[in-house]
């Protein structure tokens, strides 16, 4: 079973982080306030797909595509 | 105390720090660099008490003090290091408290320095409006710091604010215990580190082993010698700060329970994020951007005609009544056609540049820009750029100075380096004046659809051409620069927000007086430079050339013979001989050798373009009325040689894409030469885009005549 990440969410949908599966991206992640426990909610998607901005913390962050691979979630 | 203390200002982005620095400071600020590196700094003075004046210092926005760019750098930089001049003696932590623990994330790092601290409680309205209370006396007693409640915006609890930083100054407190102590399981690590550096804080001698390749202040072999300790006790650095961030968020989560009352409904959107879904959409969020920007060079043009027509008038009227008045001489002459010529050339572009900045700063102020940001990362990537790069290529709008300044954002060094490479490619506003003189020579004014003015739409044409040009670019580029770095576009979207009149008016202030006074000072001094080499030749060549004018045409009538004389006079003089030395290189594009002194004058700044050709054109003929101004020379303009307008669509449309394309900015150079750390890249963009600009106006001359 492949693992989901927040790139795999739907406009609209919840999960609760799990892990990071990149050290380097993590660290400005965690910064973020992307804590493992933390509900994300996938808030919209730039047109094109990419990048994508969820809410997480109680604001809203943008990243990309591929950042948001690597955050795992449950 | 000292007698003028440093206070740093720190926050995250959009935290509101800005607005608070412009309340303490007002129009007294200054914008320079930080000792050594060329990231800008914004400095002023504010007082705190009757006789207590303070430094107030702006630092980039962070959110931690781990930088991912070279701006944020700058901010370790200095805390780390008491001995910088910028070192604070307070630091206000400014924290948007709609959003209290990522802010105090930054805030608890910061206090863990050793700095003396003020926490600076901001937007509580909007935490408000969101449901969350949140008790500042609290808080004060959890961190065990000050902290006071202020409004930026409106410059609410700036007098407490005073009033805690003379507290701090007078008798400094440093939290006793830190947030997140190293020492609890690195003791062995941050013992050899505080013993071998003489360092007293836990938290500053973790900063020295993770941080210390950033750290300017620390020579080659203390880096090396701090290798050798990581080594040693086999420190792990990424997991470690991982482990740091989440044991501060674990601190601060109990911090914030106690002191927030959080009601905010779940699920309920804001109408911030109702906006995104609008402003993001795929085909609405596209619309309105070209729509906003089309605006843009609508009224760069329509609205900003009339005060230029006015201040057009106003100097050639001043220039008339000058010489009507003054006796006539040198003197009268350097003053009218040298000095006022250019100093017209400059003044008439107040209007738009003025527009320019105001829109750019609305986009900025309202929180668009981010969105712009997220809605190009995409199509930017094909090119090699980033999201980010929107903004030094919508701000190379205004000038691309500050713009290659803004790509320190940006953090790898492929998407930087290619930003700064592409980017003096967008037309700056000092391209305007030439545009806006071309265009109104050889573009009849009229309505297309009866609302558009058709000159914007040639207008903004050439700005399209620009950006296309820069994409391109960077396309190339993209080919050619090779990096294995990393590429990052992870970014907070604001909430949208109402526009701070005084921020927009500081802007357009503080750049059309940048405008004026650095672009102005070279224009005049170029101005009179070419007016004396334009009026006096070699020898008593100007007078022989008079002479054999007068002798060939005695039977012409006195109008035409005044002209015949001046134009030979000009032509016999320095800048005229100037001018025909170049003429066989430029002669393929259309220009003779009037346009050409005009090129070469221009070389060091385009905006010096259009005060060239004032001065040319109003020495080379007799000033009648009707033809003083700038538009109105080159109309009557005869080519010699077809006896036809010297200005025909033809030569118009080759220098419009000449001065497209042409890299004319010695401060453009300059800053790309700061930014690189190298002459490389300055010099094969001044090689790329003279090529394309010498080419492209090549083909449209040869094509259209």
């Amino acid at each position: 079973m492949s693992k989901r990440s927040v790139a795999d969410l739907k406009i609209g949908e919840k999960a609760i982080i799990k892990a990071f599966s990149d050290k380097w991206l993590s660290l400005k992640l965690l910064e973020m306030g992307c804590l493992p426990g933390t509900e994300v909610c996938l808030h919209c998607k730039a047109p094109l797909g990419d990048p994508i901005c969820i809410n997480v913390a109680g604001y809203c962050l943008s990243m990309r595509k591929s950042e948001a691979a690597v955050i795992i979630v449950e | 105390m000292k007698s003028k203390p440093v206070i740093a200002l720190i926050g995250n982005p959009n935290s509101g720090k800005s607005s608070l620095f412009n309340q303490l400071t007002g129009l007294r600020q200054k914008t320079g660099n930080f000792p050594g590196v060329t990231v800008e700094k914004k400095s002023g003075p504010s007082s705190l008490g009757d006789s207590i004046e303070a430094l107030i210092v702006d630092l980039p926005g962070v959110y931690s003090i781990y930088p991912k760019s070279l701006d944020e750098q700058i901010v370790t930089d200095i805390l780390a290091n008491p001995a910088h001049p910028d070192y604070p003696d307070v630091a206000i932590v400014v924290v948007d408290a709609s959003n209290l623990r990522r802010n105090l994330l930054l805030f608890t790092q910061i206090a863990d320095l050793g700095v003396p601290v003020i926490l600076a409680l901001n937007m509580l309205d909007v935490a408000q409006q969101q449901q969350q209370e949140v008790n500042a006396v609290r808080l004060s007693m959890k961190l065990g710091v000050p902290v006071v409640r202020i409004n930026a915006r409106v410059g609410e609890g700036l007098g407490l604010l005073k009033k805690a930083v003379l507290q701090q100054l007078e008798k400094p407190t440093v939290t006793g215990q830190l947030f997140f102590d190293p020492a609890t399981d690195q003791q062995a690590l941050v013992g050899d580190v505080k013993s071998q550096y003489q360092l007293q804080n836990n938290y500053l001698a973790l900063q020295y082993v993770i941080q210390h390749d950033g750290f300017s202040f620390l020579d080659t072999p203390k880096r090396v010698a701090l290798d050798r300790l990581i080594d040693k006790h086999q420190f792990v650095e990424q997991e470690y700060q991982a482990h740091e961030t989440i044991e501060r968020y674990k601190y601060i989560g109990d911090v914030v329970k106690e002191a927030v009352v959080d009601r905010r409904p779940l699920d309920q959107p804001t109408w911030s994020q109702k906006l995104d879904l609008l402003l993001l959409h795929p085909v609405w969020g596209y619309l309105i951007f070209g729509a906003i920007l089309f605006l843009i060079f609508q009224a760069i043009f329509a609205w900003s005609s009339l005060p230029m027509d006015a201040i057009d008038a106003g100097i050639a009227n001043l220039n008339t009544w000058l010489k009507d008045n003054l006796p006539s001489g040198s003197l009268t002459d350097l003053l009218t056609d040298g000095v006022i010529a250019g100093i017209g050339g400059v003044v008439i572009f107040i209007p738009q540049i003025a527009f320019l900045f105001l829109l750019v700063a609305l986009l900025e102020e309202s929180g668009y820009m981010s969105r712009v940001m997220v809605l190009m990362d995409r199509l930017m990537r094909h090119f090699g750029l980033n999201g980010r790069s929107v903004v030094p290529l919508i701000s190379g709008v205004a000038c691309a100075v500050p713009a290659i300044m803004t790509t320190r954002a940006i953090s790898s060094w492929r998407e930087r380096l290619i930003t700064i490479m592409v980017t003096p490619l967008m037309s700056c506003s000092a391209r305007l004046p030439i545009y806006t003189i071309l265009i109104a020579l050889v573009v009849p004014e009229q309505r297309v659809l009866g609302i558009f003015n058709l000159q914007g739409i040639v207008l903004m044409a050439l700005y399209l051409l620009g950006l296309i040009a820069a994409l391109l670019a960077a396309y190339v580029f993209k080919k050619l620069v090779n990096a294995k770095e990393r590429s990052l576009f992870i970014m907070e979207l604001p909430t949208y927000k109402l526009p701070r009149w005084n921020h927009v008016g500081l802007t357009i202030w503080e750049s059309v007086r940048a405008f004026v006074w650095e672009a102005g000072r070279i224009i005049v001094t170029i101005s009179i430079i070419l007016w004396v080499m334009a009026s006096y030749g070699p020898g008593n060549s100007l007078d022989q050339a008079e002479a054999r004018v007068r002798q060939n045409s005695s039977t012409a009538s006195a109008d035409v013979v005044e002209n015949q004389v001046a134009s030979a006079r000009l032509e016999a003089s320095y800048a005229g001989r100037f001018g025909q030395l170049i003429e066989p290189v430029i002669k393929p594009l259309g220009y003779d050798w009037k346009i050409g002194i005009a090129l070469i004058a221009s070389f060091a700044a385009r905006e010096v373009f259009v005060g060239t050709i004032a001065t040319i054109y109003s020495i080379g003929s007799d000033s009648a009325d009707d033809e003083s101004t700038i538009k109105g020379r080159l109309k009557t303009e005869i080519n010699p040689e077809t006896g036809q307008p010297m200005y025909t669509p033809a030569l118009a449309y080759s220098l419009l894409i000449f001065y497209v394309f042409a890299m004319m900015c010695m401060s453009t150079i300059a800053i790309v030469y700061r930014e690189t750390k190298s002459w490389k890249w300055p010099a094969i963009q001044l090689f790329y885009m003279s090529a394309l600009a010498y080419v492209s106006a090549f083909i449209v001359y040869q094509l259209m005549k």
